[in-house]
């Protein structure tokens, strides 16, 4: 079957020297909701203008729909919607006037009444895009690229600075689009969203993709995909590497104070644990079991946080 | 993948009625959206159409015909003061003369700022007149006054003469200055209303958004020389009929050719707009840049007075500005009632500026 997506020894060099995007191999199938996971910076917003002919590549080849994008520009602009990072639509027109607007340049439109509805805009059909709130503005901005009646939605960090409540709005739009057999290509630096929206995705760090898979598999790849999070007070010290020797630990971590075991069996380890922290004569601060994240898997890969702030 | 089905509901969807938008659906609907968003910002208004009229209303008044002009002469208070008074007195141009009698000190104060035309200082050696050559009403004072003088003295005229006046619609200054106007207007709402919106545009990311979709680049350049061509027509029907209801202004050519002028000029600037906004990310320098090119012709094109007080040496530079072009047409048509035909140079450096702008302007353009 032909991939909706497909690209290959894609590379981003600016101005000769920053590379953004340095190899990078994706194909996804139709009807896939796919994300690209990874920090700011990471070559996410460059990896999807190049998949959505604004930008140039350096080297590499792209597929869009089996089209490429030198001969089937207008063919392919019909059938792609797009929303891109921080776009202020005008502020002078209002929600209805501005999907007009963009419906006005499809051969095929939706019809603007249905987007209003199935983005729960009707509301504000009639409000200014200036008056609206940021949950709002982007949902609007997906609007826009809904309203073509694509067969691929393109957005890039789409839930970036939402409250927790209009994030959850913009999932279920996308799963919406999914079940109409839309296939869905996104960047995002919050793994939750990655985990509970993306069949599919792949982390990308320093322009290159470092795995590859379904939220599950990654986790799962992971060896070790429980956490063990504690920390100690008192004690007469004995050096981290202790704990990576108690039974079942995978790897060990300190994030300042707050060290995080890998483990396989945590029934296994936590024993083990509390007598060795009795033997320091130390005592434990904090105790949790969690399930591994993708956030363990990014910074198994590459020792640093998704999101550091 | 998970959401896959094998039976398809969008199958049902896509067999909805669908909208099908023709060729010029996008052309019709940027056009449509930038009227309705120049229409909801209230600067746009006033700077459009209200400001022009406010500076007619204003210039208009300031330098209105009056109905005899009146020369305020000061008259240095000494002894022989009083005999200059009756002697202007019993002048016949005793109605155009107002004197004042000062003394020295305060008469020349006033008129060093502008408020007497002429300082008169009769002594003992005869009388004296301070006046500035490089006043016009100044030196006009001198020999009105001496005339006066002199004819009240006992001069006889040995050459009899006589004058009727005359004050013709078209050759007062109003009327010069509203085609001038009317072009300045042209031009300012040409390189505002282009040169700001795209890189507003640009810089808000929207043209990228733009096209991101499948709109014709063309359309929508075309669509916003198109609501620069709206707004002119407002422009010059807001401008010509005030000057023609509220200063009984003649307008001497027809309608159709002034029309066709404005709407030369006004996509001639919003080519030159286009070219100083292909580039730049940010309001800030666009606006830098389209002073930078406007400022010349604000000062050299012949707005508010004739471009002839220049030297000679710089007269073909300064027709060669398009909005001298844009003025001398304007005037040629509105004033003498000239046709489009004798104004084919004006006109063809209007197009040349256009055209080569645009050109450049195709070539430069950023969407991003």
């Amino acid at each position: 079957m032909q991939s909706a997506i497909r690209c290959s020894g894609l590379t981003k060099t600016y101005d000769g020297k920053v590379e953004a995007v340095r190899g990078l191999d994706l194909a996804i199938e139709t009807g896939e909701c796919f994300g690209l996971l990874g920090p700011n910076g990471a070559g996410k917003t460059t990896t999807i203008e190049i998949l959505e002919g604004l930008l140039e590549p350096t080297s590499g080849e792209v597929e869009i729909l089996g089209m490429t994008w030198h001969g089937h520009e207008r063919e392919l602009r019909e059938r792609l919607g797009i929303s891109l990072q921080e776009t202020r639509l005008s502020e002078k027109l209002t929600v209805r006037e501005t999907l007009h607007l963009f419906a006005s340049f499809y051969h095929h439109p939706t019809p603007v009444a249905e987007v209003l509805d199935e983005l729960s805009l009707n509301e504000k059909a009639d409000a200014m895009v200036g008056k609206l709130s940021g949950g709002q503005k982007q949902r609007l901005a997906v609007a826009t690229a809904l309203v073509g009646n694509p067969r691929i939605l393109f957005l890039d960090e789409p839930t970036t600075g939402l409250d927790p409540q209009s994030r959850r709005q913009l999932w279920e739009i996308v799963r919406q689009f999914q079940k109409r057999r839309g296939t869905v290509l996104l960047t995002t630096h919050y793994m939750d969203e990655a985990e509970r929206l993306c069949d599919r995705l792949a982390i990308i760090d320093q322009g290159k993709i470092i795995a590859e898979g379904t939220p599950a598999e990654l986790i799962a790849g992971l060896s070790g995909h429980h956490v063990v999070e504690f920390s100690i007070s008192g004690g007469n010290g004995g050096g981290d590497d202790a704990w990576g020797r108690l039974p079942g630990v995978q790897s060990v971590r300190n994030d300042d104070g707050l060290f995080c075991l890998q483990v396989d069996e945590p029934h296994h380890t936590i024993p083990a644990l509390l007598s060795a922290v009795q033997q320091r004569g130390a005592q434990l601060a904090h105790l949790t079991t969690r399930q591994a994240s993708l956030e363990d898997v990014f910074v198994k890969l590459t020792g640093r946080h998704l999101r550091e702030d | 993948m998970a959401h896959l089905d094998t039976h398809t509901p969008q199958e049902e969807k896509l067999q909805a009625p669908v909208v099908t938008n023709g060729r010029w659906a996008g052309y019709c609907a940027i056009l449509g959206a930038r009227m309705k968003e120049l229409w909801r910002e209230p600067e746009v208004i006033f700077w459009v159409f209200v400001f022009p009229l406010l500076l007619a209303l204003g210039l208009g008044i300031a330098f209105r015909n009056k109905p005899a002009d009146v020369t305020a002469i000061a008259v240095v208070n000494n002894a022989r003061a009083q005999h200059v008074i009756d002697l202007l007195r019993g002048s016949p141009e005793k109605n155009s003369i107002h004197a004042d009698v000062l003394d020295e000190h305060v008469a020349l104060d006033r008129f060093r700022l502008g408020q007497y035309s002429l300082v008169v200082t009769d002594d003992e050696s005869g009388v004296h007149y301070r006046y500035d050559p490089a006043r016009p009403e100044s030196v006009l004072a001198r020999s009105q006054v001496d005339d006066a003088l002199q004819t009240a003295a006992g001069r006889a005229s040995p050459l009899k003469t006589e004058a009727t006046q005359t004050s013709e619609p078209g050759a007062r200054y109003i009327d010069f200055l509203i085609p001038g106007l009317l072009g300045m207007n042209l031009m300012n709402s040409g390189m505002w209303g282009i040169g700001f919106a795209v890189v507003d545009m640009r810089q808000r990311k929207l043209l990228k958004r733009f096209i991101a979709s499948p709109m014709r680049r063309t359309d929508f350049l075309l669509a916003l020389g198109s609501s620069r061509l709206v707004l002119m027509i407002i422009e010059v029907a807001l401008l010509l009929g005030f000057g023609v209801l509220v200063f009984h202004m003649k307008v001497e050519g027809s309608l159709l050719a002034i029309l066709l002028v404005a709407a030369l000029g006004a996509v001639s600037f919003g080519g030159i707009g286009l070219l100083t906004a292909s580039r730049a990310q940010k309001i800030e320098s666009v606006s830098g840049l389209i002073n930078l090119v406007m400022m010349p012709m604000w000062i050299f094109s012949g707005v508010f007075f004739s471009y002839e007080r220049f030297p000679q040496v710089i007269q073909p530079l300064i027709k060669a500005l398009p909005l001298t072009a844009l003025n001398d047409a304007l005037r040629a048509i509105i004033l003498q009632g000239a046709g489009l035909s004798s104004q084919w140079m004006p006109l063809a450096i209007m197009a040349i500026w256009g055209g080569l702008s645009f050109a450049i302007a195709l070539k430069w353009f950023r969407w991003s």
